[in-house]
């Protein structure tokens, strides 16, 4: 039903727009995921060893066939930890942005669909949440709730509520003044209904396109919560961790801080041309940003 | 009474509730702790006698409102407390850490405006080549992380040049330069991402006032590409870039506290940190109430700035 109307509104009169340029940054990054998804989600099919082994006579191994990303101080195998850790950075990441879309969808719905008293309750309550910068908010969660990677998701999903609210609740807002959404109003449709079939299916385009871009933000943010040691915990592999780990050996084995690095670039450059493309194609409105 | 002064008299004013906000959070830190916050503090082997010392300390053992009042009271006469590691009051700790906090995003900032600006201006007005290579180094600084950046400039510049010390920290006033030589490289790590955000926000803001009607007047009249671009367009995308400065000051205090662990600086970011491996709840408090009231007081600078360089902006939020 959503595909369909936002198919319908990408087809209408601005058909100048490069369609091609669109399709081909959804293409890249909608690849680029896919290949860290799968790699991630199969890792322990496709992780040569197990990344928590330890090896002595492998300890900072330079790269080689047997060990592609070479090994770490403790003899681990540098590409097996990179995929598990991908996996872990990947899981907190899109369950954060995930969760938080939960609540900020029917959020922005109810604000900017009933406005008045709903809208200033539900957009004053968000706004708390910004006064403090987002890495601030979510070592501020981190020092009350403990470490750990489920309280890294909580608190990159509640940084991003009022952003993705927000957009919903521009995006509620533009489609209820259609005439259509009226109509159906006026037919005797009642408000669950006018929003289930009209307004949500037609105001999501915004959101998905910034839901897709925080994904990027968020993968930089849950490493950066592990590379403090705030994060995923030790022994579980994370991307962050791994580089906090290596710092004191960067010198005499770089391959251990160079590839978990490129593999958090590469999955935030992903996620970004996935929401560049989506936004092309979804957003040319610009609500999102 | 003027108009930009009733402008400002309101925006310090909104500001207040802000603040009021940012305490209330910042003051329900330790007491949202999941079971007792001073047991969690002192660990399994305090005495029951120390537990309840130190609750008392804290203003625990009373009602959350008496606590609010006393601890703003407190807050606002200076007392900010003490570290229950080092018991140091908290008041002199953050006069020594602030300072490194301060320069490190002062000096971020400085360079990300110097470097964001011109090459955004370059990226609006150039040929192709400005454009490819401009958008290049926005691709690059937007997903790049940080301190990876960090870790990779001490690779070639610590590690492989011996041109700069990886981590460390001397004050100014006591060896300007080696404080400057510290410096470097954490500067050049937050400034870059920041740079890039300059750079798309300018060259966005110019290249829709190169559209505009009263530039085409300007050419009409034979004046210059080159004055039409610094006396008219940068002077009209002033306000945009001014609020994405103020925006991403906040980026940059949130960047400060993982680049401030990395390089080993002694500044409040790592003051927090350390503070929340090792539960020191009230040195937590005061780190992110610091840099909360930092963040808040630049947005309110910001925001004055873009409505005396804007007027219509100021009259906007009159209304």
């Amino acid at each position: 039903m959503s595909g369909r109307a936002i198919m319908a509104r990408s087809a209408t009169p601005s058909g100048r727009r490069p369609m091609s340029a669109s399709t081909r940054y959804i293409l890249a990054g909608g690849a680029i995921l896919a290949v860290l998804g799968i790699a991630a989600a199969a890792a322990p099919l496709i992780a040569p060893y197990d990344p928590e082994s330890m090896a002595v006579r492998e300890v900072m191994g330079v790269p080689s066939l047997l060990h592609p990303f070479g090994s770490d101080v403790l003899g681990r195998d540098v590409l097996s930890r990179v995929i598990y850790g991908l996996r872990a950075s990947l899981l907190i990441s899109i369950s954060a942005v995930a969760a938080s879309l939960v609540v900020a969808i029917p959020a922005g719905v109810l604000a900017g669909y009933f406005g008045r008293w709903v809208d200033s309750l539900i957009s004053r309550t968000l706004d708390m949440i910004l006064v403090l910068p987002a890495m601030l908010l979510a070592i501020t969660l981190i020092a009350i709730l403990g470490p750990g990677s489920v309280v890294a998701a909580i608190a990159i999903a509640v940084i991003y509520l009022p952003i993705l609210a927000r957009v919903m609740r521009t995006s509620t807002l533009v489609v209820t003044r259609n005439e259509y959404v009226e109509g159906s109003r006026a037919r005797g449709a009642g408000h669950l209904r006018v929003l289930m079939t009209h307004v949500i299916p037609n105001a999501l385009g915004p959101v998905i396109v910034q839901a897709s871009v925080l994904s990027a933000f968020a993968m930089q943010l849950e490493a950066g919560l592990s590379f403090l040691g705030l994060g995923t915990q030790p022994p579980t592999p994370s991307l962050g961790g791994m580089l906090s780990d290596g710092r004191d050996v960067l010198t005499q084995a770089p391959w251990v801080e160079i590839f978990p690095g490129l593999a958090i670039v590469v999955a935030v450059l992903g996620f970004s041309f996935l929401g560049e493309g989506l936004r092309r194609a979804f957003d040319p409105r610009g609500v999102a940003e | 009474m003027s108009r930009l002064l009733m402008f400002v008299l309101r925006r310090v004013l909104v500001t207040i509730p802000t603040l009021i906000v940012m305490s209330i959070v910042v003051f329900l830190i330790i007491r949202l702790v999941p079971g007792d916050p001073v047991r969690t503090m002192l660990g399994f082997r305090a005495t029951e006698a120390n537990v309840a010392e130190l609750r008392h300390q804290l203003g625990l053992d009373q009602s959350l409102f008496t606590q609010y009042l006393a601890w703003t009271g407190d807050l606002l006469r200076g007392d900010l407390g003490t570290d229950i590691v080092s018991h140091a009051p908290l008041s002199e700790l953050l006069m020594q850490r602030l300072p490194v906090t301060l320069e490190l995003a002062g000096l971020s900032m400085l360079l990300a405006v110097v470097a964001g600006v011109p090459l955004g201006v370059w990226a609006a007005t150039g040929g192709p080549w400005s454009r490819r290579l401009t958008e290049g180094f926005v691709v690059f600084g937007v997903s790049v992380p940080d301190f990876w950046l960090g870790i990779m400039l001490v690779l070639v510049f610590s590690g492989t040049l011996m041109l700069l010390p990886p981590t460390g920290y001397v004050p100014f006033v006591d060896d300007p330069a080696a404080n400057l030589r510290y410096m470097t490289l954490p500067v050049l790590t937050l400034a870059t991402g920041e740079a890039a955000y300059i750079l798309r926000t300018t060259r966005g803001a110019i290249a829709s006032v190169m559209g505009r009607p009263f530039v085409t007047f300007l050419r009409a009249k034979g004046i210059s590409e080159r004055r039409i671009v610094f006396g008219h367009a940068l002077r009209n995308a002033g306000p945009s870039i001014v609020t994405v400065v103020g925006i991403q000051v906040g980026v940059l205090l949130g960047g400060a506290i993982i680049i401030e662990t990395l390089f080993a600086l002694p500044g409040v970011g790592r003051l927090v940190v350390t503070g929340i491996t090792q539960r020191n709840y009230p040195t937590v408090q005061v780190g992110v109430l610091a840099i909360a009231t930092i963040f808040i007081l630049v947005s309110l600078i910001t925001d004055l700035v873009v409505g005396w360089l804007d007027p219509r902006v100021a009259d906007g939020m009159m209304k």
